[in-house]
């Protein structure tokens, strides 16, 4: 499926940021160097207290981990991303972000005093500056994505962060709404690496192309089939190319 | 992990039941002891607690899960705030795990998660949106509602990363128990899904108890 880039960057390792996307692009993360965790969080960006659910997401489509075929839901139960594609697997969306204390007790302070801007950043307070361009707060910090990072449970619960995917691996997230995400590259909270694990992520975004008389992640279920009704219903039947279904 | 508690309900500064489909909000004070009771058997009693202080600090089911490492809660369990601070500690539980995965259900999940038509019946977050509504003093609304506990609730990950809700291990009697490390308003619906095997399809009373 090529399309023409429309846009690309590169957002550096351990830092943050936001940006709105539109309902029928497609935002694709690449891990570079492999390794990376993305820590993100998304909300409707026309009603931002409709925002990320990732229990409603989990339970909805009967699984822990996300991967190719899911989509991800607001609270309102509509949907915000579809994952059209993915290649590393396995992304989590149970174990949070790290935040200042964590980073010190596990990698030690470099501050901005020390290292100017390679100093280590965390993911709260990234959200947190990111959110607050938003108008937004401490009270719309939710569960967040991490992506490219697999948690896997055994039989009595215990997690633990499996080796990362190869270099290279990339997740395309086509958005079914116009959306804010807020994003950060600082390592995933149960990442035990002894020296600073964060990596880059490039991003790139392309039009989507239409939605087929089949879809990967609107007919992997019929809660997805729902959950897109949901959407046709709040964009008041205004389905172009995408985003509806019939 | 299976821990009975030595207070002894008579003792207790405060009882009441909460029927079925019901909330319950209330200020507990550090060092206050809460019990929530499952009277008759698998009622999930879907709870979130607030710093009383400050209360954009909340209860914070991700960062209780990473900072135990696992997923399930139960006695010892540490319930950590959005700020990195123990807000609790379970003291006694009897029925051995509980569940912070799977948030509360909502009329619009039920439009995804079982049909249209079931939009209308009660659900956890219609009872804390009203709770919030009725209770103007803590300055609550929807942005406040994150992600909660499921008491007496069963959601087992497999290895393979698949999640079910399964039928509850709790039964009548059984009970858990949090002693409060700093003042948290908490915040309970009684579960009033029809639709999944959470509450035995049949959801029933519990009781709430607090010693000081």
């Amino acid at each position: 499926m090529s399309s023409e880039v429309l846009y690309q960057d590169l957002l550096p390792a351990g830092c943050h940021w936001s940006f709105r996307i539109g309902r029928g692009q497609v935002l694709r993360l690449i891990d570079e160097q492999g390794g990376a965790n993305v820590g993100m969080l998304l909300y409707n960006a026309d009603q931002l207290l409709d925002r990320i659910n990732i229990p409603d997401t989990l339970k909805c489509q009967h699984t822990f981990r996300l991967t190719a075929g899911h989509c991800v839901y607001t609270d309102m139960g509509r949907v915000l991303c579809s994952i059209i594609e993915d290649t590393a697997g396995w992304h989590d969306g149970m174990c949070g972000t790290c935040d200042a204390a964590l980073v010190e007790q596990r990698w030690g302070r470099k501050t901005y005093q020390q290292a100017r801007n390679e100093m280590y950043r965390n993911g709260r307070d990234g959200f947190l500056i990111e959110l607050a361009k938003h108008g937004l707060g401490r009270r719309d910090i939710v569960a967040n994505l991490n992506l490219f990072s697999k948690v896997v449970a055994d039989a009595d619960g215990n997690i633990t962060l499996a080796p990362s995917a190869p270099a290279g691996s990339h997740i395309d997230l086509r958005f079914e709404m116009d959306t804010l995400v807020v994003l950060h590259t600082c390592p995933h909270p149960l990442d035990q690496s002894s020296d600073w694990p964060a990596r880059p992520v490039r991003y790139q975004v392309f039009d989507a192309a239409p939605l087929g008389d089949s879809d990967i992640c609107r007919d992997h279920c019929d809660e997805n089939r729902r959950g897109f009704l949901n959407n046709l219903h709040y964009h008041h039947g205004a389905c172009r190319h995408h985003g509806g279904g019939h | 992990m299976i821990r009975e508690s030595s207070l002894a309900a008579e003792q207790a500064s405060h009882r009441e039941v909460v029927p079925a489909g019901d909330y319950w909000i209330h200020v507990l004070k550090a060092g206050q002891t809460l019990r929530i009771l499952d009277l008759e058997g698998n009622q999930a009693a879907d709870t979130l607690f607030y710093s009383a202080a400050d209360p954009a600090e909340r209860y914070s089911a991700m960062d209780t899960i990473r900072h135990q490492g696992n997923l399930y809660l139960t006695a010892g369990a540490r319930l950590m705030s959005s700020e990195g601070r123990e807000m609790l500690e379970i003291t006694a539980d009897t029925c051995g795990r509980h569940d912070t995965l799977g948030g509360a259900c909502a009329t619009e999940s039920n439009t995804v998660r079982y049909a249209l038509e079931k939009k209308c019946m009660h659900a956890c977050r219609d009872s804390y949106l009203l709770a919030l509504m009725k209770h103007p003093e803590f300055g609550m609304d929807k942005r406040d509602l994150t992600h909660n506990i499921n008491f007496f609730m069963n959601v087992p990950v497999t290895e393979q990363g698949g999640l079910s809700f399964a039928d509850g291990i709790s039964a009548p009697g059984k009970y858990v128990e949090m002693q409060a490390k700093m003042d948290v308003i908490v915040l309970i619906s009684n579960c009033p899904q029809l639709n999944n095997p959470c509450n035995a399809y049949n959801p029933t009373p519990i009781e709430v108890l607090i010693w000081d």
